[in-house]
């Protein structure tokens, strides 16, 4: 008994040594691969690319990545028309109401793209890895269901809950939205 | 025996290569630092003395362990005598000490008028630097470099972009923290003509160690020669293949994060790149300024530098040797 204690023991402690992985240098066939996202005509969801998945779908699951995610939507002003997640002259992610879908290809194309009404392209001004970071981090404040990775914490005031703490549907549903 | 000795002789030489050169407390060339040096001096000489005065009476403690105890001065008066007399010995030191200490602190932060400033602005992983003015159009902002003019009183005013950062020029100064939401500030003066190596001396990240800066100290003309060298704008391409990286640079998202002043390009979160084939280094001291270096930097950011914020945009091969062309030539 105390054999068995004194072999899972350091087992356990030597698993919890495990850190998650970082992915800091996206191999650039890789990152070309993760461009070719599949959108359906009417720009509303779609497939992701078999890279994505063949990944791990680091982008909605890799706190690394949530955070770069987070920091890219401060640098790119993404604050500027959508403020912290509850919208501005840019529609609010915080209620859930996903105008093209909640779909992370269709938060992709939305970036990558631009859609009408005001969203300009990012396709000059961001690289394909720092898209497909931003999209998992917008995902995150209007998700559903809590997600197992967070990003970093603010460092400013926080404005809302923070991301990890979903559901943004259930938080603000309004019998109004269909 | 005689190799045993060789190898620590040639030991202790490297140790003491370590004391001189660009990056060195013990090698001071500028004001603060030459005080500091020499505080650390009395510290280190004063208590090697006390040291080693406590070893001998230890060791003559022991001497006399064996011999009866009447031949030893033992008497109660004795004994009263010597402790007080190393208690009021302690005392005084470590008074002296602490005044020395006090007055050379007090000496770091001398009065302000006429003082250059620069500020700087730490980020993971280098440094924004802006020499300011009273003039807006003469202030301008330049990265992982300072020039300084040779026995001018230069005013550092430290703050920083995400963590906490340290400003370390150990030949010039002493050390102070670049810490979000507060200002610090450093102040030195230089007085030898060179090249000093800083670092930041506070953990702040992987690339922690490849967070470097360099300070030129120059003659005072050949500095106002510099200053008025960046703050011109970026000059135009004279060849080509220059003209071409511009475009590429102004198409591409290198534009999105860095400015060169003169062009559309007017991204902040990435160092100024006005003057970048100017400086002595990129990557905050990581690689020399070349042609090649710059090229190697673009392609591959994250081998070199990994966790950094710089993305490898996809580039073609004529791309690449045109964006680097415009670079180097930004003197």
């Amino acid at each position: 008994m105390r054999a068995l204690l004194f072999t899972i023991l350091p087992t356990l402690l030597a698993a919890g040594c495990q850190r998650e992985e970082r992915d800091l240098r996206l191999d650039p066939p890789v990152a070309d691969a993760l461009g070719q996202i599949a959108l359906m005509p009417n720009g509303i969801g779609g497939t992701p690319p078999e890279a994505y998945a063949a990944l791990g779908k680091p982008y909605t699951s890799n706190a690394y990545s949530l955070g770069q995610g987070k920091r890219l939507y401060t640098w790119f002003n993404c604050k500027g028309c959508h403020a912290d997640g509850g919208g501005a002259s840019g529609p609010a992610f915080l209620d859930g109401w996903w105008q093209y879908g909640p779909d992370i290809t269709s938060i992709f194309a939305s970036i990558r793209d631009g859609r009408p009404n005001g969203m300009p392209a990012f396709r000059d001004r961001l690289t394909t890895e720092q898209i497909w970071q931003l999209a998992g981090y917008i995902q995150t404040i209007g998700a559903y269901s809590g997600p197992t990775a967070a990003p970093s914490r603010n460092d400013e005031m926080q404005s809302r809950p923070s991301e990890n703490r979903a559901p943004a549907a259930g938080r603000t549903e309004s019998p109004d939205r269909p | 025996m005689t190799r045993a000795l060789k190898n620590a002789g040639s030991s202790l030489l490297l140790l003491c290569a370590g004391c001189a050169g660009w990056q060195s407390a013990l090698d001071p060339q500028g004001i603060p630092a030459a005080d500091l040096s020499r505080l650390i001096w009395l510290v280190i000489i004063i208590c090697g003395i006390v040291w080693a005065l406590v070893l001998v009476v230890l060791a003559a403690a022991l001497w006399q362990r064996g011999r009866p105890l009447s031949s030893r001065p033992t008497s109660e008066r004795h004994m009263t005598i010597a402790v007080s007399l190393a208690v009021a010995a302690t005392v005084v030191i470590i008074t002296f000490l602490t005044l020395a200490s006090y007055v050379v602190t007090r000496r770091l932060t001398p009065a302000r008028e006429g003082a250059l400033v620069i500020r700087v602005r730490g980020y993971q992983w280098w440094w924004e630097v802006t020499y300011m003015d009273a003039r807006p159009n003469r202030t301008f902002v330049t990265a992982n470099e300072l020039h300084v003019p040779v026995g001018r009183l230069v005013r550092v005013e430290l703050a920083a972009g995400d963590v906490i950062h340290s400003f370390w020029v150990p030949s010039l100064a002493g050390k102070q923290d670049l810490i979000p939401g507060r200002s610090n500030e450093l102040t030195f003066t230089a007085r030898t003509a060179g090249v000093y190596r800083g670092q930041c001396a506070e953990f702040c990240g992987l690339q922690h160690a490849h967070m470097a800066f360099i300070v030129i100290a120059e003659e005072p003309a050949s500095f106002e020669a510099w200053r008025n060298a960046q703050n011109a704008e970026a000059a135009a391409p004279a060849r080509d293949d220059e003209a071409a990286g511009r475009e590429v640079f102004l198409s591409k998202a290198c534009a999105a994060c860095h400015t060169i002043r003169g062009t559309p390009a007017s991204g902040t979160l990435g160092p100024d790149l006005t003057h970048v084939g100017g400086r002595n280094t990129i990557a905050a001291g990581l690689l020399e300024t070349t042609r090649g270096s710059l090229a190697a930097w673009i392609t591959d950011p994250q081998t070199l530098k990994p966790g950094n914020n710089m993305p490898a945009v996809p580039l073609n091969a004529k791309e690449l040797n045109d964006v680097s062309a415009y670079l180097a030539s930004l003197k």
